[in-house]
């Protein structure tokens, strides 16, 4: 069989059976569950703020997202956080709990290839490029502000 | 006072609930996967940030701006932009990572731990 004509009908198989996700459910929810942990970011950002009344907005907010980022991982390890993606979708994905969750999964499903190329390796199979195309874009930028208040 | 914060949240939610939103259409119309979804609106909230737009979106929405992964892009860019008033050409390389060396460390750290005691069960269903 051509190879060409087996990838299409391979592709018709998989829309046949692949769920039907409505639209407007799918996006709702989304709506729902991203909007809500951006609420519980600000709800800790608050609480943050209300102990902490001396430190600066950039603080309270990379603290705030750290918590989010360690209910995520610990929700992963416990396998929660799938049933919540599968309802989500993006609206776990965008927010930071996106990228705790793609670091805690690929850690837990390569630890069994070992510690190094395993664990060490895989874990930045999802995470690796968000990290090295915004430091690498910071770099960037901050090289060409540098380059202007020179001038 | 109350309705200020009640207000404050209801920016917050509907900000951090529309940007989740559009990744949502992208999912849906590209069948994109989410080491994508999280570099395009990475790199999304890093150009905005460059050029100070996003940080009236952080002002304005607050954490409905800022734990969306494209505040993460902002606080990298906005993080090496800081730094080189500081300590110039030192800052332009060191400050991304300086801004959101928390983040990233906290979930390197803890997904390592976590990895030790948890095994990969929601593989099987």
């Amino acid at each position: 069989m051509d190879i060409q004509e087996r990838n299409k009908k391979y592709i018709e198989y998989v829309e046949l059976v692949s769920p039907k996700a409505s639209w407007g459910k799918s996006l709702f929810n989304a709506f729902l569950i991203g909007g809500g942990i951006c609420v519980f970011g600000q709800m800790c950002a608050d609480i943050l703020r209300y102990f902490l009344p001396m430190t600066d907005n950039v603080t309270i907010s990379a603290w705030s997202s750290m918590m989010i980022i360690t209910i995520a991982i610990f929700l992963t390890a416990f396998g929660v956080f799938d049933n919540i993606a599968r309802f989500a979708g993006a609206g776990t994905i965008v927010p930071i709990t996106g990228f705790a969750n793609s670091i805690a999964s690929c850690a837990i499903e390569f630890k069994k290839e070992g510690l190094i190329f395993g664990l060490g390796a895989k874990m930045f199979f999802v995470a690796g490029p968000v990290i090295v195309n915004g430091v690498a874009f910071s770099m960037i930028a901050g090289v060409i502000y540098w380059i202007i208040t020179l001038l | 006072m109350l309705w200020a914060s009640i207000w404050m949240y209801c920016k917050v939610f509907l900000v951090g609930g529309a940007i989740c939103l559009l990744g949502q259409v992208l999912v849906i119309k590209t069948k994109i996967t989410t080491g994508r979804i999280l570099v395009i609106f990475l790199m999304i909230g890093a150009v905005l940030g460059s050029f100070g737009l996003y940080n009236y979106l952080v002002e304005w929405a607050g954490a409905g701006a800022t734990v969306p992964i494209s505040g993460f892009g902002n606080s990298l860019v906005q993080g090496s932009i800081k730094a080189v008033k500081i300590y110039g050409l030192f800052g332009a390389l060191a400050g991304g990572l300086m801004a959101t060396a928390g983040g990233i460390a906290i979930s390197i750290g803890l997904s390592y731990l976590v990895a030790f005691f948890a095994s990969s069960k929601t593989k099987k269903n």
